[in-house]
């Protein structure tokens, strides 16, 4: 049996969670499948360099209880938002919803409260890609959906907290259903206390024609935390789905997005900014899949990492034969700020179609000497110098997030790492 | 007694252990002019390097002293807080960072007043033709080649140095931005005695500028030093004819 150490992942567990009876019936075949399932090894290219070995799964239980005490949530500054949620240990506790948003109809509740959820689940992820994944489904509570009507236009952000206090595994699901032609930007905040807690959430956003998605990630979770993300979305016809992702927190935070170019003219993009610090190990797997012609993919990743933190980019832009006047970006940026750090880059292309345009680049470097040297030459000590560069090697990523707190929050998450390294080089001078 | 002036002794420098410069000898007084002119591969831009203290240019020998102190110990970011300044042949485009952070953060370093520094900056723009917009911009980000010596004679001006060392600020200038930059840097060394070594291939930076020596060096160290009559002769005999090469 493939997975024997899962043992505290037990038939009776699965059974536990509330819900439709569908759920409960993917949550039971999910479970039949675990034996099948091959326990991630970094043997294989999509877990190569990830610390996935260094987990023992042997040792956790899922967190199958419903937390009574909800903790108060860095929510308000968010002041115009169209709806907040808040997820707890992948519990949905609290839903409001703006009136204006209400009036439009826009759906934001547990998936079994609407008759049609099922259709809903699993229609950008039609199968799990991984344990992890299958796990969520046998191990998830009752997932959050959100519907945005055909046509509609959410202003303010829909903010969606998602915080773990446990130290058991817990496996939120967040749904997203644009229809066509509507429009709205979600912002998940993923937060988690002090505890070694594994994540394992998973988003599926299907965009319709001719709509436009937003979600910004703001990975803020605790310095014990281990999260197992996968992001996976399909967008339509002329649709646009757009990904911003803040990494900040964990000890281990892997998010995988999978981008499904479905629909004839579909355009995504993905950016991000990550800052390791201590012994942080930050992984980032995507996958661009160009199904349609006239579709587009732009990716930009940009991470710093000091001390001894580590970072993982992989990337697939994969280009279908079928799919004609494909333009295709890829994007990482590394700047290694310590001896110690460690960065791996490995972007690919695999192009079946002869009509597109694609570039991908990646870097792995200190700051650059030559930046230093003329920011020093007007005067700028060392330190304040390299602040500068990292500031503003970010700032391409910061100023394009769609939701200027989120822009806010990462910009404070940077400086405040700025911070402490300008404090560890002025006291490793006096001492 | 300290001297004021920025004297240049014996100065040796290897990059990739390669030996460029090989005993240079330069003093320069405040509100003085020298030019130091020579054949590609002379060791030009390795001496405005080694002055400012690029990592990549290595003094094997030799001092360097700005009224009396010594630069060679300093990181060049201190070099800059007494008072030397470095006009680069290319300067760097840095994406992300503006002008403004930078010149704010160096006044900061000095303890000065930082409130004043976008003043300085519109007004100094002002003085040389350096279209305000520019300023916005990242540091030489999308700049050209003339505006990116503007941008390098704006900060010459804001940061207020003592010595400015000239990396072939005539190279890529259209005629009208040499005589802006020329003219404005005569100015700091008429008002504000500002000393000057100005490293060139031409002659026509010196159409306003107005030099008191001009040196020619050759395969490491000076060759012949003289007045401005000297670029006359050297347009006539070149350097060949000019070093009996």
């Amino acid at each position: 049996m493939a997975n024997s150490n899962l043992e505290g992942f037990t038939a009776d567990i699965s059974e536990s969670f509330s819900g439709p009876n569908w759920l409960s019936e993917i949550r039971n075949e999910a479970y039949s499948q675990l034996d099948h399932v091959e326990a991630p090894n970094t043997e294989e290219e999509v877990w190569r360099y990830s610390r996935v070995n260094e987990l023992n799964l042997g040792e956790l239980t899922p967190s199958s209880n419903r937390p009574e005490n909800f903790t108060a949530l860095p929510i308000d500054r968010f002041s115009s938002s169209s709806a907040t949620v808040v997820l707890q240990d992948g519990w949905i506790s609290n839903i409001t919803i703006e009136k204006e948003a209400e009036e439009d109809g826009v759906i934001i509740c547990p998936v079994g409260d609407l008759e049609d959820g099922v259709k809903y689940f699993g229609a950008a992820l039609e199968k799990p890609v991984d344990l992890f994944g299958y796990l969520n489904r046998a191990f998830g509570p009752e997932p959050l959906v959100v519907v945005v009507p055909k046509g509609k236009v959410v202003k303010g952000p829909i903010v969606i907290v998602s915080l773990t206090d446990t130290s058991e595994a817990v496996f939120p699901r967040i749904i997203i259903h644009c229809e066509d032609n509507s429009e709205v930007k979600v912002v998940e905040v993923q937060t988690s206390s002090n505890t070694e807690a594994v994540i394992s959430p998973v988003l599926e956003v299907t965009v319709g024609q001719a709509a436009r998605y937003s979600h910004c990630v703001v990975q803020n979770l605790g310095a014990r935390t281990w999260q197992f993300a996968h992001q996976a979305v399909d967008a339509g016809k002329d649709a646009s789905a757009e990904f911003f992702i803040a990494g900040i927190g964990g000890e281990y935070a892997r998010t995988r997005t999978d981008c499904r170019l479905t629909g004839r003219g579909a355009f995504s993009r993905i950016n991000a900014a990550y800052f390791g610090e201590d012994d942080q190990t930050m992984d980032f797997r995507t996958f661009q899949d160009h199904i349609s012609s006239d579709t587009t993919s732009d990716l930009l990743f940009k991470g710093a990492l000091g001390d001894s933190s580590r970072s993982i980019y992989s990337g697939l832009t994969k280009i279908r034969p079928e799919a004609s006047r494909i333009r295709a970006n890829q994007t990482n940026r590394n700047i290694k700020l310590d001896p110690e750090a460690w960065a791996e880059s490995i972007p690919n292309l695999e192009i079946e179609n002869n009509d597109v345009v694609c570039s991908h680049a990646s870097t792995v470097s200190p700051v650059d000497e030559n930046e230093l040297f003329y920011i020093e030459s007007r005067g700028v000590p060392t330190p304040v110098a390299e602040r500068l560069i990292l500031e503003g090697f970010f700032n391409e990523i910061i100023s394009s997030f769609p939701v200027e707190e989120v822009s806010a929050i990462l910009q404070e998450a940077i400086v405040g790492k700025l911070d402490r390294r300008t404090l560890d080089q002025s006291e490793q001078l006096h001492e | 007694m300290t001297n004021s002036s920025l004297v240049i002794s014996n100065l040796h420098v290897s990059v990739s252990g390669k030996s460029i410069l090989k005993g240079f000898n330069l003093e320069i007084l405040p509100g003085e002019v020298h030019v130091v002119m020579g054949p590609n591969g002379s060791g030009k831009s390795t001496l405005s390097y080694a002055l400012m203290g690029h990592p990549d240019y290595e003094v094997t020998e030799g001092t360097v002293t700005l009224d009396g102190k010594d630069m060679l110990a300093l990181p060049s970011w201190e070099r800059a807080q007494a008072g030397l300044f470095l006009c680069l042949q290319h300067p760097i485009e840095v994406p992300g960072v503006t002008l403004e952070s930078v010149l704010t953060e160096s006044a900061r370093a000095a303890g000065r007043e930082t409130s004043m520094i976008r003043q300085q900056m519109i007004e100094e723009a002002e003085s040389i033709g350096f279209e305000e917009k520019f300023l916005e911009r990242p540091l030489n980000v999308d700049l050209s080649g003339g505006e990116k010596k503007r941008n390098e004679t704006l900060q010459l001006g804001v940061l207020g140095a003592r010595y400015a060392v000239l990396d072939e600020i005539d190279s890529g200038l259209d005629v009208d931005a040499l005589a802006a930059v020329s003219q404005r840097i005569q100015g700091f060394t008429d008002e504000q005695n500002l000393g000057v070594l100005a490293i060139t291939h031409f002659s026509r930076l010196l159409e306003v500028l107005e030099p008191d020596k001009i040196h020619i060096l050759n395969d490491g160290c000076i060759q012949l030093t003289g007045g401005p009559e000297l670029v006359n002769r050297l347009e006539e005999e070149g350097y060949q004819g000019l070093l009996g090469t």
